[in-house]
Protein backbone atom coordinates (compact mmCIF):
# COMPACT_ATOMS: atom_id res chain seq x y z
CA UNK A 1 0.00 0.00 0.00
CA UNK A 2 2.97 2.33 1.12
CA UNK A 3 6.11 2.00 -0.27
CA UNK A 4 9.52 4.27 0.44
CA UNK A 5 12.39 3.63 -1.97
CA UNK A 6 15.27 4.02 -1.01
CA UNK A 7 14.17 7.40 -0.09
CA UNK A 8 17.07 10.14 1.06
CA UNK A 9 16.78 13.62 2.13
CA UNK A 10 18.89 16.00 2.56
CA UNK A 11 18.39 19.32 3.98
CA UNK A 12 21.60 20.21 4.04
CA UNK A 13 24.97 19.43 3.48
CA UNK A 14 24.93 18.55 7.19
CA UNK A 15 21.85 17.72 8.18
CA UNK A 16 20.98 14.71 6.39
CA UNK A 17 17.37 13.58 7.13
CA UNK A 18 16.66 10.20 5.91
CA UNK A 19 19.76 8.40 4.32
CA UNK A 20 18.44 5.64 1.32
CA UNK A 21 14.71 4.08 3.61
CA UNK A 22 13.39 1.58 2.28
CA UNK A 23 10.08 -0.33 3.70
CA UNK A 24 7.04 -1.25 2.49
CA UNK A 25 3.64 -1.08 5.12
CA UNK A 26 0.52 -2.90 4.08
CA UNK A 27 -3.39 -2.37 4.32
CA UNK A 28 -4.30 -2.46 7.85
CA UNK A 29 -1.29 -2.37 9.52
CA UNK A 30 -0.04 -0.90 12.41
CA UNK A 31 3.02 0.51 12.24
CA UNK A 32 5.32 2.15 15.08
CA UNK A 33 8.25 4.18 13.87
CA UNK A 34 10.23 4.98 17.22
CA UNK A 35 14.10 6.69 17.39
CA UNK A 36 15.46 9.83 19.09
CA UNK A 37 14.50 13.39 18.31
CA UNK A 38 16.01 13.99 15.03
CA UNK A 39 16.01 10.33 13.83
CA UNK A 40 13.84 11.35 10.83
CA UNK A 41 10.72 9.99 12.02
CA UNK A 42 8.40 13.35 10.94
CA UNK A 43 10.14 13.40 7.90
CA UNK A 44 9.08 10.06 6.55
CA UNK A 45 5.47 11.57 7.45
CA UNK A 46 6.09 14.65 5.68
CA UNK A 47 6.98 12.79 3.01
CA UNK A 48 4.23 10.70 2.85
CA UNK A 49 1.79 14.32 2.44
CA UNK A 50 3.94 15.44 0.19
CA UNK A 51 4.73 18.09 2.67
CA UNK A 52 8.18 17.43 1.49
CA UNK A 53 9.47 15.66 -1.45
CA UNK A 54 12.28 13.64 -1.68
CA UNK A 55 16.10 14.18 -2.18
CA UNK A 56 16.52 10.79 -3.91
CA UNK A 57 14.20 7.90 -4.32
CA UNK A 58 10.36 7.88 -4.28
CA UNK A 59 7.76 7.52 -2.14
CA UNK A 60 4.39 5.49 -3.63
CA UNK A 61 1.12 5.25 -2.16
CA UNK A 62 -0.92 2.54 -3.86
CA UNK A 63 1.72 2.83 -6.85
CA UNK A 64 1.75 6.12 -7.21
CA UNK A 65 4.54 8.34 -6.59
CA UNK A 66 3.11 11.03 -4.30
CA UNK A 67 6.21 13.44 -5.43
CA UNK A 68 4.80 13.36 -9.17
CA UNK A 69 1.50 14.46 -8.02
CA UNK A 70 -0.20 17.95 -9.30
CA UNK A 71 -2.01 20.76 -7.14
CA UNK A 72 -5.46 18.35 -7.40
CA UNK A 73 -4.26 15.38 -7.00
CA UNK A 74 -2.30 16.46 -4.02
CA UNK A 75 -5.66 17.62 -2.56
CA UNK A 76 -7.09 14.44 -3.31
CA UNK A 77 -4.12 12.21 -1.49
CA UNK A 78 -4.00 14.04 1.50
CA UNK A 79 -7.82 13.51 1.76
CA UNK A 80 -7.62 9.94 1.90
CA UNK A 81 -4.89 10.13 4.63
CA UNK A 82 -6.07 10.87 7.58
CA UNK A 83 -3.53 12.97 9.87
CA UNK A 84 -2.77 13.55 14.24
CA UNK A 85 -0.09 16.04 14.86
CA UNK A 86 1.77 16.37 18.32
CA UNK A 87 0.56 20.24 18.56
CA UNK A 88 -3.12 19.41 17.34
CA UNK A 89 -2.70 22.08 14.73
CA UNK A 90 -6.40 22.86 15.47
CA UNK A 91 -8.36 25.84 14.37
CA UNK A 92 -8.58 28.15 17.22
CA UNK A 93 -11.17 30.25 15.88
CA UNK A 94 -13.63 27.34 15.07
CA UNK A 95 -15.30 25.20 17.67
CA UNK A 96 -15.09 21.16 18.30
CA UNK A 97 -17.75 20.82 16.10
CA UNK A 98 -16.62 23.19 13.56
CA UNK A 99 -13.22 21.45 13.39
CA UNK A 100 -14.44 18.15 12.73
CA UNK A 101 -17.03 19.77 9.96
CA UNK A 102 -14.00 21.62 8.01
CA UNK A 103 -12.51 18.58 7.07
CA UNK A 104 -15.88 17.28 5.87
CA UNK A 105 -16.15 20.18 3.72
CA UNK A 106 -12.85 20.28 1.95
CA UNK A 107 -13.47 17.06 1.27
CA UNK A 108 -16.73 17.98 -0.71
CA UNK A 109 -19.12 16.51 1.91
CA UNK A 110 -22.96 17.46 2.01
CA UNK A 111 -24.60 19.46 4.72
CA UNK A 112 -26.76 16.92 5.75
CA UNK A 113 -23.90 14.47 5.74
CA UNK A 114 -21.80 16.48 8.19
CA UNK A 115 -24.88 17.06 10.16
CA UNK A 116 -25.11 13.42 10.51
CA UNK A 117 -21.26 11.59 10.88
CA UNK A 118 -19.96 14.96 13.05
CA UNK A 119 -22.16 14.01 16.19
CA UNK A 120 -21.53 10.20 15.84
CA UNK A 121 -17.56 10.56 15.56
CA UNK A 122 -17.95 13.15 18.36
CA UNK A 123 -19.37 10.65 20.29
CA UNK A 124 -16.79 8.07 19.68
CA UNK A 125 -13.99 10.00 20.72
CA UNK A 126 -16.48 11.46 24.16
CA UNK A 127 -16.53 14.84 22.96
CA UNK A 128 -20.24 15.23 22.88
CA UNK A 129 -20.74 17.88 25.81
CA UNK A 130 -17.67 19.51 24.36
CA UNK A 131 -19.13 20.27 20.67
CA UNK A 132 -19.46 23.72 21.17
CA UNK A 133 -16.69 24.64 22.93
CA UNK A 134 -13.73 26.15 21.42
CA UNK A 135 -10.11 24.35 21.42
CA UNK A 136 -8.63 26.70 23.71
CA UNK A 137 -11.17 25.75 26.33
CA UNK A 138 -10.15 21.54 26.20
CA UNK A 139 -7.30 20.18 27.99
CA UNK A 140 -4.87 18.73 26.43
CA UNK A 141 -6.66 15.24 25.78
CA UNK A 142 -9.42 16.55 24.47
CA UNK A 143 -7.70 18.34 21.88
CA UNK A 144 -6.03 15.52 20.96
CA UNK A 145 -9.68 13.72 20.71
CA UNK A 146 -10.85 16.37 18.96
CA UNK A 147 -8.02 15.98 16.66
CA UNK A 148 -8.48 12.07 15.97
CA UNK A 149 -11.70 12.86 15.53
CA UNK A 150 -10.99 15.52 12.62
CA UNK A 151 -8.35 12.96 10.87
CA UNK A 152 -10.98 10.05 11.01
CA UNK A 153 -14.45 11.80 9.83
CA UNK A 154 -13.39 11.06 6.11
CA UNK A 155 -13.19 7.62 6.92
CA UNK A 156 -9.50 8.03 4.80
CA UNK A 157 -7.26 4.64 4.37
CA UNK A 158 -4.44 5.53 6.30
CA UNK A 159 -4.46 7.59 9.90
CA UNK A 160 -0.86 8.88 10.50
CA UNK A 161 -0.06 9.97 14.28
CA UNK A 162 3.45 12.37 14.86
CA UNK A 163 4.28 12.12 18.24
CA UNK A 164 0.21 12.41 19.69
CA UNK A 165 1.20 11.54 23.04
CA UNK A 166 3.94 14.00 23.43
CA UNK A 167 1.85 16.79 24.98
CA UNK A 168 0.10 13.96 27.05
CA UNK A 169 0.33 13.10 30.77
CA UNK A 170 0.21 9.26 31.11
CA UNK A 171 -3.47 8.61 31.58
CA UNK A 172 -4.38 10.60 28.45
CA UNK A 173 -2.05 8.72 26.47
CA UNK A 174 -3.19 5.30 27.12
CA UNK A 175 -6.55 6.93 25.81
CA UNK A 176 -5.10 7.72 22.90
CA UNK A 177 -3.39 4.81 21.94
CA UNK A 178 -6.68 2.85 22.54
CA UNK A 179 -8.65 5.27 20.26
CA UNK A 180 -5.72 4.36 17.46
CA UNK A 181 -5.79 0.70 18.35
CA UNK A 182 -9.43 0.79 18.05
CA UNK A 183 -9.44 2.54 14.87
CA UNK A 184 -7.06 0.02 13.38
CA UNK A 185 -9.40 -2.44 14.27
CA UNK A 186 -11.58 -1.19 12.30
CA UNK A 187 -9.55 -1.70 9.26
CA UNK A 188 -7.48 1.52 8.76
CA UNK A 189 -4.09 1.52 8.34
CA UNK A 190 -2.60 3.35 11.16
CA UNK A 191 1.15 5.23 11.07
CA UNK A 192 2.41 6.12 14.71
CA UNK A 193 5.82 7.85 15.45
CA UNK A 194 6.80 7.89 19.26
CA UNK A 195 9.84 7.87 21.64
CA UNK A 196 7.49 6.69 24.03
CA UNK A 197 8.79 3.10 25.31
CA UNK A 198 5.83 2.28 27.12
CA UNK A 199 3.31 3.31 24.15
CA UNK A 200 5.19 0.81 21.91
CA UNK A 201 5.66 -2.37 23.98
CA UNK A 202 2.01 -1.90 25.05
CA UNK A 203 1.14 -2.24 21.62
CA UNK A 204 3.09 -5.11 20.91
CA UNK A 205 2.90 -4.39 17.01
CA UNK A 206 5.09 -3.86 14.21
CA UNK A 207 8.19 -0.96 15.22
CA UNK A 208 10.46 0.52 12.51
CA UNK A 209 13.88 2.24 14.50
CA UNK A 210 15.84 4.95 13.07
CA UNK A 211 18.59 6.09 13.58
CA UNK A 212 20.36 9.07 11.85
CA UNK A 213 17.75 8.83 9.41
CA UNK A 214 19.09 4.93 9.11
CA UNK A 215 16.33 2.64 9.21
CA UNK A 216 18.56 0.26 12.19
CA UNK A 217 15.76 -2.35 13.24
CA UNK A 218 12.38 -3.59 11.60
CA UNK A 219 10.55 -6.16 14.07
CA UNK A 220 7.13 -7.76 13.24
CA UNK A 221 6.32 -7.94 16.77
CA UNK A 222 8.72 -5.23 18.31
CA UNK A 223 9.81 -3.40 20.97
CA UNK A 224 11.54 0.03 22.07
CA UNK A 225 15.03 -0.50 22.08
CA UNK A 226 17.81 1.84 21.36
CA UNK B 1 -18.73 32.67 2.94
CA UNK B 2 -20.24 32.03 5.85
CA UNK B 3 -16.98 31.14 6.95
CA UNK B 4 -15.95 34.73 6.11
CA UNK B 5 -18.21 36.23 8.42
CA UNK B 6 -18.28 34.36 11.38
CA UNK B 7 -14.41 34.88 10.63
CA UNK B 8 -14.82 38.57 10.87
CA UNK B 9 -16.71 38.56 14.04
CA UNK B 10 -14.39 36.08 15.80
CA UNK B 11 -11.19 37.82 14.86
CA UNK B 12 -12.73 41.78 15.60
CA UNK B 13 -10.00 43.27 16.89
CA UNK B 14 -7.69 42.29 13.83
CA UNK B 15 -10.88 42.98 11.58
CA UNK B 16 -11.23 46.38 13.03
CA UNK B 17 -7.33 47.30 12.81
CA UNK B 18 -7.83 46.15 8.92
CA UNK B 19 -11.07 48.11 8.57
CA UNK B 20 -9.76 51.36 10.07
CA UNK B 21 -6.83 51.43 7.62
CA UNK B 22 -8.50 50.77 4.89
CA UNK B 23 -11.71 53.42 5.79
CA UNK B 24 -7.99 55.45 5.92
CA UNK B 25 -6.92 54.05 2.12
CA UNK B 26 -10.35 55.16 0.99
CA UNK B 27 -10.29 58.55 2.46
CA UNK B 28 -7.51 59.46 0.77
CA UNK B 29 -8.63 57.91 -2.47
CA UNK B 30 -11.77 60.27 -2.17
CA UNK B 31 -10.18 63.32 -1.00
CA UNK B 32 -8.01 62.84 -4.56
CA UNK B 33 -11.41 62.80 -6.26
CA UNK B 34 -12.73 66.01 -4.69
CA UNK B 35 -9.44 68.10 -4.78
CA UNK B 36 -9.10 66.90 -8.47
CA UNK B 37 -12.56 67.85 -9.42
CA UNK B 38 -11.72 71.39 -7.55
CA UNK B 39 -8.38 71.54 -9.69
CA UNK B 40 -10.28 71.32 -12.53
CA UNK B 41 -13.26 73.42 -12.45
CA UNK B 42 -11.02 76.45 -11.22
CA UNK B 43 -8.23 75.49 -14.02
CA UNK B 44 -10.94 75.00 -16.87
CA UNK B 45 -12.30 78.69 -15.37
CA UNK B 46 -9.05 80.14 -15.95
CA UNK B 47 -8.51 78.49 -19.44
CA UNK B 48 -12.13 80.01 -20.44
CA UNK B 49 -10.87 83.42 -19.86
CA UNK B 50 -8.17 83.35 -22.38
CA UNK B 51 -8.91 83.83 -26.30
CA UNK B 52 -7.41 85.23 -29.09
CA UNK B 53 -8.59 88.99 -30.41
CA UNK B 54 -8.19 89.26 -33.85
CA UNK B 55 -8.93 93.31 -34.83
CA UNK B 56 -9.80 94.32 -38.27
CA UNK B 57 -9.40 97.22 -40.37
CA UNK B 58 -12.76 99.91 -40.33
CA UNK B 59 -12.40 98.99 -44.35
CA UNK B 60 -12.30 95.33 -43.89
CA UNK B 61 -15.13 93.99 -46.02
CA UNK B 62 -17.78 91.32 -44.01
CA UNK B 63 -17.31 88.92 -46.46
CA UNK B 64 -13.94 88.60 -46.31
CA UNK B 65 -13.58 88.42 -42.40
CA UNK B 66 -16.24 85.90 -42.45
CA UNK B 67 -14.72 83.39 -45.16
CA UNK B 68 -11.77 83.58 -42.81
CA UNK B 69 -13.82 82.94 -40.15
CA UNK B 70 -15.34 80.11 -41.92
CA UNK B 71 -11.46 79.05 -42.67
CA UNK B 72 -10.45 79.15 -38.76
CA UNK B 73 -13.59 77.23 -38.01
CA UNK B 74 -11.90 74.25 -40.40
CA UNK B 75 -8.42 74.02 -38.01
CA UNK B 76 -8.98 70.97 -35.61
CA UNK B 77 -7.66 73.20 -32.07
CA UNK B 78 -10.19 75.50 -32.47
CA UNK B 79 -13.13 75.04 -30.29
CA UNK B 80 -15.11 77.98 -32.07
CA UNK B 81 -15.24 81.80 -33.15
CA UNK B 82 -17.08 84.61 -32.57
CA UNK B 83 -17.89 87.34 -34.73
CA UNK B 84 -17.92 90.91 -33.52
CA UNK B 85 -19.40 93.05 -36.28
CA UNK B 86 -18.48 96.99 -36.33
CA UNK B 87 -21.90 97.89 -35.13
CA UNK B 88 -21.76 95.78 -32.19
CA UNK B 89 -18.30 96.83 -31.01
CA UNK B 90 -19.92 99.97 -31.20
CA UNK B 91 -22.62 98.92 -29.25
CA UNK B 92 -20.52 97.47 -26.82
CA UNK B 93 -18.25 100.49 -26.82
CA UNK B 94 -21.27 102.46 -25.81
CA UNK B 95 -22.65 100.13 -23.39
CA UNK B 96 -19.06 99.99 -21.55
CA UNK B 97 -19.00 104.00 -20.98
CA UNK B 98 -22.33 104.61 -20.67
CA UNK B 99 -21.17 106.78 -18.17
CA UNK B 100 -18.79 108.29 -19.51
CA UNK B 101 -20.21 111.91 -21.46
CA UNK B 102 -17.11 112.99 -22.89
CA UNK B 103 -16.06 110.30 -24.58
CA UNK B 104 -20.08 109.50 -25.84
CA UNK B 105 -19.62 113.18 -27.66
CA UNK B 106 -16.46 112.35 -29.14
CA UNK B 107 -17.68 109.19 -30.78
CA UNK B 108 -20.82 111.41 -31.86
CA UNK B 109 -18.86 114.17 -33.44
CA UNK B 110 -16.93 110.92 -35.52
CA UNK B 111 -18.97 110.38 -38.71
CA UNK B 112 -17.98 106.78 -39.19
CA UNK B 113 -17.69 104.27 -36.89
CA UNK B 114 -14.30 104.14 -35.77
CA UNK B 115 -14.20 100.62 -34.29
CA UNK B 116 -12.85 97.56 -36.34
CA UNK B 117 -14.91 94.11 -36.36
CA UNK B 118 -13.34 91.96 -34.33
CA UNK B 119 -13.32 87.54 -33.99
CA UNK B 120 -12.84 86.08 -30.97
CA UNK B 121 -11.07 82.73 -31.32
CA UNK B 122 -11.33 80.04 -28.61
CA UNK B 123 -8.85 76.65 -28.83
CA UNK B 124 -9.24 73.47 -27.13
CA UNK B 125 -6.22 73.50 -25.23
CA UNK B 126 -3.75 76.69 -24.26
CA UNK B 127 -0.99 75.14 -25.69
CA UNK B 128 -2.37 75.47 -29.38
CA UNK B 129 -2.98 79.60 -29.63
CA UNK B 130 0.48 79.72 -30.68
CA UNK B 131 -0.08 77.72 -33.86
CA UNK B 132 -3.32 79.18 -34.59
CA UNK B 133 -2.04 83.08 -34.06
CA UNK B 134 0.94 81.63 -36.40
CA UNK B 135 -1.75 80.34 -39.09
CA UNK B 136 -3.68 83.91 -38.96
CA UNK B 137 -0.15 85.95 -39.20
CA UNK B 138 0.41 83.89 -42.20
CA UNK B 139 -2.74 84.55 -43.38
CA UNK B 140 -2.47 88.04 -42.69
CA UNK B 141 0.37 88.37 -45.75
CA UNK B 142 -1.82 85.94 -47.95
CA UNK B 143 -4.43 88.35 -48.06
CA UNK B 144 -2.53 91.01 -49.26
CA UNK B 145 -3.39 89.75 -52.88
CA UNK B 146 -4.52 92.81 -54.20
CA UNK B 147 -7.35 93.80 -51.59
CA UNK B 148 -5.01 94.72 -49.62
CA UNK B 149 -4.54 93.77 -45.98
CA UNK B 150 -7.64 93.39 -43.42
CA UNK B 151 -6.43 92.37 -40.32
CA UNK B 152 -5.33 95.34 -38.31
CA UNK B 153 -3.18 93.14 -35.18
CA UNK B 154 -3.89 90.45 -33.61
CA UNK B 155 -3.78 90.07 -29.79
CA UNK B 156 -2.21 86.85 -29.09
CA UNK B 157 1.65 88.59 -29.61
CA UNK B 158 1.10 90.94 -27.28
CA UNK B 159 -0.56 88.61 -24.54
CA UNK B 160 1.88 86.14 -25.61
CA UNK B 161 4.11 85.81 -22.67
CA UNK B 162 1.22 85.96 -20.16
CA UNK B 163 -1.22 82.67 -22.19
CA UNK B 164 2.58 81.12 -22.01
CA UNK B 165 2.96 81.74 -18.46
CA UNK B 166 -0.61 80.08 -17.72
CA UNK B 167 -0.64 77.32 -20.21
CA UNK B 168 2.63 76.45 -18.24
CA UNK B 169 0.82 77.05 -14.83
CA UNK B 170 -1.97 74.57 -15.94
CA UNK B 171 0.31 71.76 -17.21
CA UNK B 172 2.33 71.74 -14.05
CA UNK B 173 -0.66 71.91 -11.54
CA UNK B 174 -1.93 68.90 -13.41
CA UNK B 175 1.39 67.13 -13.24
CA UNK B 176 2.18 67.58 -9.80
CA UNK B 177 -1.76 66.95 -8.93
CA UNK B 178 -1.33 64.00 -10.42
CA UNK B 179 2.31 62.59 -8.75
CA UNK B 180 0.57 63.45 -5.41
CA UNK B 181 -2.45 61.51 -6.34
CA UNK B 182 -0.53 58.37 -7.45
CA UNK B 183 1.79 58.71 -4.29
CA UNK B 184 -0.86 59.04 -1.64
CA UNK B 185 -2.72 56.17 -3.86
CA UNK B 186 0.84 53.76 -3.62
CA UNK B 187 0.94 54.30 0.41
CA UNK B 188 -2.32 53.85 0.63
CA UNK B 189 -2.00 50.76 -1.29
CA UNK B 190 0.96 49.74 0.43
CA UNK B 191 -0.14 50.49 3.85
CA UNK B 192 -3.32 48.32 2.90
CA UNK B 193 -1.98 45.50 1.93
CA UNK B 194 1.23 44.89 4.79
CA UNK B 195 -2.48 45.43 7.38
CA UNK B 196 -3.82 42.78 5.65
CA UNK B 197 -0.60 40.70 5.38
CA UNK B 198 -0.58 41.00 9.13
CA UNK B 199 -3.78 40.11 9.64
CA UNK B 200 -3.39 37.36 7.55
CA UNK B 201 -0.22 35.96 8.96
CA UNK B 202 -1.94 35.42 12.71
CA UNK B 203 -3.35 32.69 10.60
CA UNK B 204 -0.94 31.51 9.06
CA UNK B 205 -1.00 27.83 10.67
CA UNK B 206 -4.92 27.51 9.91
CA UNK B 207 -3.92 27.79 6.25
CA UNK B 208 -1.25 25.55 6.79
CA UNK B 209 -3.54 22.83 8.50
CA UNK B 210 -6.34 23.43 5.76
CA UNK B 211 -4.05 22.39 2.95
CA UNK B 212 -2.34 19.50 5.35
CA UNK B 213 -6.13 18.13 5.53
CA UNK B 214 -6.36 18.40 1.56
CA UNK B 215 -8.13 21.48 1.49
CA UNK B 216 -7.97 23.06 -2.57
CA UNK B 217 -6.29 26.47 -2.47
CA UNK B 218 -9.84 28.38 -3.45
CA UNK B 219 -11.52 26.55 -0.49
CA UNK B 220 -8.48 27.59 2.04
CA UNK B 221 -8.22 31.22 0.68
CA UNK B 222 -12.17 31.54 0.51
CA UNK B 223 -12.95 32.87 3.65
CA UNK B 224 -9.89 35.84 3.59
CA UNK B 225 -11.24 37.20 0.53
CA UNK B 226 -14.53 37.49 1.48
CA UNK B 227 -13.34 38.62 4.91
CA UNK B 228 -11.39 41.13 2.87
CA UNK B 229 -13.99 42.65 0.91
CA UNK B 230 -16.20 42.16 3.92
CA UNK B 231 -14.01 45.24 5.46
CA UNK B 232 -13.41 46.48 2.11
CA UNK B 233 -17.39 47.23 1.93
CA UNK B 234 -17.55 48.59 5.41
CA UNK B 235 -14.94 50.68 4.55
CA UNK B 236 -16.36 52.82 2.10
CA UNK B 237 -19.36 53.22 3.92
CA UNK B 238 -17.49 55.02 6.82
CA UNK B 239 -15.38 57.27 4.49
CA UNK B 240 -18.38 58.03 2.24
CA UNK B 241 -20.26 58.98 5.98
CA UNK B 242 -17.56 60.89 6.90
CA UNK B 243 -17.18 63.09 4.48
CA UNK B 244 -20.85 63.80 4.93
CA UNK B 245 -19.82 66.10 7.80
CA UNK B 246 -16.59 66.91 6.56
CA UNK B 247 -17.45 68.34 2.97
CA UNK B 248 -20.89 70.13 4.45
CA UNK B 249 -18.01 72.29 6.68
CA UNK B 250 -15.85 73.11 3.97
CA UNK B 251 -18.49 73.49 1.59
CA UNK B 252 -18.38 77.58 1.58
CA UNK B 253 -14.83 77.82 1.90
CA UNK B 254 -14.19 75.77 -1.12
CA UNK B 255 -16.40 78.03 -2.68
CA UNK B 256 -14.59 80.72 -2.24
CA UNK B 257 -11.31 79.58 -2.38
CA UNK B 258 -11.52 78.27 -5.64
CA UNK B 259 -14.47 80.08 -6.93
CA UNK B 260 -16.28 77.63 -8.60
CA UNK B 261 -18.52 74.97 -6.58
CA UNK B 262 -19.31 73.92 -3.02
CA UNK B 263 -16.92 70.81 -2.37
CA UNK B 264 -20.65 70.02 -0.48
CA UNK B 265 -23.01 70.35 -3.93
CA UNK B 266 -20.29 68.36 -5.27
CA UNK B 267 -20.94 65.60 -3.05
CA UNK B 268 -24.65 65.33 -3.32
CA UNK B 269 -24.20 65.80 -6.96
CA UNK B 270 -21.77 63.22 -7.90
CA UNK B 271 -22.88 60.61 -5.05
CA UNK B 272 -23.40 57.94 -7.20
CA UNK B 273 -20.39 58.05 -9.00
CA UNK B 274 -18.00 58.61 -5.48
CA UNK B 275 -19.92 55.81 -3.92
CA UNK B 276 -19.55 53.36 -6.54
CA UNK B 277 -15.67 54.34 -6.73
CA UNK B 278 -15.48 53.95 -3.17
CA UNK B 279 -17.26 50.72 -2.92
CA UNK B 280 -15.51 49.63 -6.21
CA UNK B 281 -11.93 50.66 -4.49
CA UNK B 282 -12.57 48.76 -0.91
CA UNK B 283 -13.64 45.43 -2.64
CA UNK B 284 -10.39 45.63 -4.91
CA UNK B 285 -7.97 46.72 -1.94
CA UNK B 286 -9.58 44.32 0.85
CA UNK B 287 -10.17 41.38 -1.71
CA UNK B 288 -7.29 42.02 -3.39
CA UNK B 289 -4.84 42.41 -0.51
CA UNK B 290 -6.04 38.94 0.79
CA UNK B 291 -5.93 36.88 -2.06
CA UNK B 292 -2.05 38.29 -2.36
CA UNK B 293 -1.74 37.66 1.31
CA UNK B 294 -2.53 34.24 1.75
CA UNK B 295 -1.01 33.20 -1.78
CA UNK B 296 2.30 33.08 0.14
CA UNK B 297 1.12 30.42 2.60
CA UNK B 298 -0.86 28.21 0.14
CA UNK B 299 2.58 26.54 -1.32
CA UNK B 300 2.59 23.22 1.39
Amino acid sequence: MINFDSVTKIYSDDSIALDSVTFDVSPKEFLSIVGASGAGKSTILKMLLAEEKPTEGAVFFERVDVGSLGKKELNLHRRRIGTVFQDFKLLPGKTAYENIAFAMEVAGRSDEEINSDVPHVLDLVDLSDKAWNFPNELSGGEKQRLAIARAIINQPDVVIADEPTGNLDPLNTEEIVQILKKINDLGTTVILTTHNKQVVDSLGKRVITLDRGRIVRDDNRGRYIL
Amino acid sequence: MRAGFAGFWRNAFVSLASTMVLSFALFVIGVLIFLGAMLDTSLGQLRDKVDINVYFLTTAPEEEILSLKEQIETLPEVEFVEYVSREEALQEFRFRHENDQLILEALDELEDNPLGATLNVKARETSQYEGIAKFLDSNETLSADGRGEIIDRINYFQNKAAIDKLSGIIDSAQTISFAIALLLIIISVAMTFNTVRLAVFTAKDEIGVMKLVGASNRYARGPFVVEGIFSGILSAFIALILFYPLTLWLGPSTETFFGAISVFDYYLNNFGQIFLIMLFSGILLGGGSSYLAVRRYLKI
